[in-house]
């Protein structure tokens, strides 16, 4: 029998490989290697030839490549066409998308060509057995597509019992990458598949695409300081960003700050904003809601600032300070002035 | 005339739920949470309601949801729909995105020619935002996601800007197509008085049975189907059979993701040193920062 495969959709940007894309890549390889498989890439694009080495110093096993200047940009209509094609063609076991605007568009429509299941916005993915009482069976080595669910209230597990491949879109900044190998090295398979680009799929035409550097770099920060209601309003925010800034981090914000209108939504963190996992992040005024937490517990040491010594974000924390934030902030600029 | 097709639905306001509005198969005790009307399925509505403003077009807004979802429907009246159409069977009940997503198509091919169809990106009980792309699949028309403007239309295209990763991105795409819409797009219309006082009275059969009963004392030759109806004030509902679906692909049998099971959300435990808010705890806690290198 051949192995069985976890195919890995990947995006292209003007800076190359999406960084979504190489972590589900290095979480397909974990997959792969349960199951005794092979990752593999599923490549569409426009002179892509290039980016299989690329792909396999990420440990790709196999690079999928369908490559057409019909493919260059990112248009679900032609994109479904053709991975449909190779996924009815190669019969992966799993495929992956990132939960990216790219991702939750394309995933959806594939699955619903193939008429398999697909889970949105995946946190955690592993192999395990499924046993289904309405059918009396078990279910073995099937993928476990855990996310939140309900509003972040509950974690939900899905399976795709029946209906193969089992797909799945994957939050990005999740999913921990693995050291890429030495560039060059990487050895691997490339399939190349021929595009079928039929005049009903072009019915979208991209006529510009506006690409805003993101300015916020929450995901690859060091240190996040982030503020919740309780900093007070939009002046006292300064606050968290003077912080920020003399320790050389991110400001990050809840979700009320930023509907509030304090912050731009770049700096949400949590469940509907990014996930972080920083060295250091220091809530400051933050109560703690689930869906915020769920964003940011996995920071290596968090600080939490609150007048409220029972709030959930201070049972979470590593160091709690009870007390005024608009007090303790410029005390801790201060003393870190003059350690440093 | 723009004929146009909005998707709403009728979602649990998520903000305070337990693991006990859920029930043993994972599926969601809806009944047990109070609904509103999804956010971002308003701005969808709004989004037709300003094409209707500026090129003309009739509306229709369907839901696919139990008897109590024609709330929202009267909701879309009272905004400025045309038509409403309840979609209630219980064989559609614990449907997935791509089971929700056939019986919406389903229905969309009852309606008709329909040259727009706008959905919510996302509801905000499951978060998914899959059932545009896929009710776009089924009903094999293009699909735009993520849209903050619409730029243009004519008979025949629409140009819009939508989100993309990193930036936005302005598209053309021919007609018929299904627009997901964020919900900073625009900010949707309140009722209008008028149409609240014209439509609260608007309800489908199942609401109509089971009043007529308790309000006896009311005249009511007013309140048979025939009567509603000749006012515009009978919400239709339909059923499987009258949207001609398959039964094995609606609901839980036409599912194919199954929840394998569901848990409370667990933080990790910490350890929790408390560092007093004065002068000289802040500089020890900032020294042992920069003593463990975290900092600095």
């Amino acid at each position: 029998m051949s192995k069985k495969q976890v195919w890995v959709f990947i995006e292209n940007t003007s800076k190359g490989i999406a960084d979504v894309s190489k972590e589900l890549l290095s979480k397909g390889k974990d997959l792969a290697e349960t199951l005794q498989g092979e990752v593999c890439a599923i490549h569409l694009g426009y002179n892509i030839k290039a980016s299989a080495q690329e792909l396999f110093d990420l440990h790709c096993d196999k690079v999928y490549s369908i490559d057409h200047k019909e493919l260059k940009d990112f248009r679900a209509l032609p994109y479904t066409t053709n991975i449909v094609n190779a996924i009815k063609k190669y019969s992966p076991y799993i495929v992956l998308f990132g939960a990216s605007f790219t991702g939750r568009e394309l995933g959806p429509r594939i699955a619903s060509a193939v008429k398999c299941g697909l889970t949105a916005d995946c946190t955690e993915l592993k192999i395990g057995d499924f046993d289904s009482k309405p059918d009396k069976k078990v279910y073995q080595d099937l993928l476990l597509q855990i996310r939140p669910a309900f509003g972040g209230n509950i974690i939900a597990t899905i399976v795709n019992p029946l209906m193969h491949p089992q797909m799945a879109t994957v939050r990005q900044g999740v999913m921990k990458m693995r050291e890429p190998l030495k560039k060059g090295s990487g050895k691997g398979e490339v399939i190349t598949i021929e595009a079928e680009i039929k005049n009903e799929d072009l019915v979208l035409e991209v006529i510009e695409k506006i690409q805003e550097e993101k300015k916020v770099d929450l995901t690859g920060a060091q240190i996040v300081v982030a503020g919740g209601m309780g900093v007070g309003g939009k002046e006292n925010f300064e606050l968290i960003k003077e912080l920020a800034q003399v320790l050389g981090g991110e400001v990050g914000a809840t979700r009320a700050v930023v509907d509030a209108g304090w912050i731009h939504k770049d700096h949400q963190v949590g469940q509907t904003g990014t996930t972080v996992r920083p060295k250091l992040y220091i809530a400051c005024g933050i109560s703690g809601s689930i869906q915020h937490m769920a964003g940011m517990q996995e920071s290596k040491q968090i600080i939490s600032i609150n007048t409220d010594a029972n709030a959930p974000a201070m049972s979470i924390a590593h160091y709690k300070i009870v007390g005024d934030l608009k007090k303790i902030i410029p005390m801790m600029i201060k003393a870190y002035k003059e350690k440093a | 005339m723009y004929k146009i097709v909005v998707l709403a639905k009728q979602v649990p306001d998520t903000h305070n739920v337990t693991a006990k509005a859920m029930k043993d198969d994972g599926t969601v005790n809806r009944a047990a949470l109070p609904t509103i009307f999804n956010p971002e399925d308003l701005n969808a509505l709004e989004a037709a309601l300003q094409v209707k403003d500026q090129y003309g077009a009739e509306i229709t807004v369907i839901t696919m949801g139990p008897p109590t979802a024609a709330e929202v429907l009267r909701d879309s009246l009272y905004r400025g729909a045309d038509k409403v159409v309840l979609l209630t069977d219980r064989r559609f009940a614990g449907a997935d995105t791509l089971a929700t997503s056939y019986v919406l198509s389903c229905a969309i091919k009852k309606i008709g020619k329909v040259d727009l169809i706008f959905a919510g990106v996302q509801a905000i009980d499951g978060d998914t935002a899959q059932v545009g792309p896929q009710t776009a699949e089924k009903l094999e028309i293009s699909q735009i996601g993520y849209m903050h403007d619409i730029l243009g239309l004519t008979k025949t295209e629409i140009k819009v800007k939508r989100a993309i990763d990193n930036g936005t991105e302005v598209v053309k795409s021919k007609l018929p197509a299904m627009i997901t819409v964020t919900g900073t797009a625009n900010e949707p219309r309140f009722p209008s008085v008028k149409k609240v006082a014209k439509f609260k009275k608007a309800m489908t059969k199942t609401e109509l049975s089971k009043m007529s009963d308790s309000l006896s004392y009311l005249s009511p030759s007013d309140y048979t189907e025939a009567a509603l109806k000749g006012k515009g004030l009978l919400i239709e509902e339909w059923s499987l059979d009258d949207v001609k679906a398959d039964p094995a692909l609606c609901g839980l049998s036409g599912s194919p993701t199954k929840v394998f099971k569901i848990d409370s959300v667990v933080l990790g435990a910490t350890e929790t040193k408390e560092i007093p808010g004065d002068e000289s705890g802040i500089r020890s806690l900032i020294h042992e920062l920069i003593e463990e290198h975290i900092i600095g």
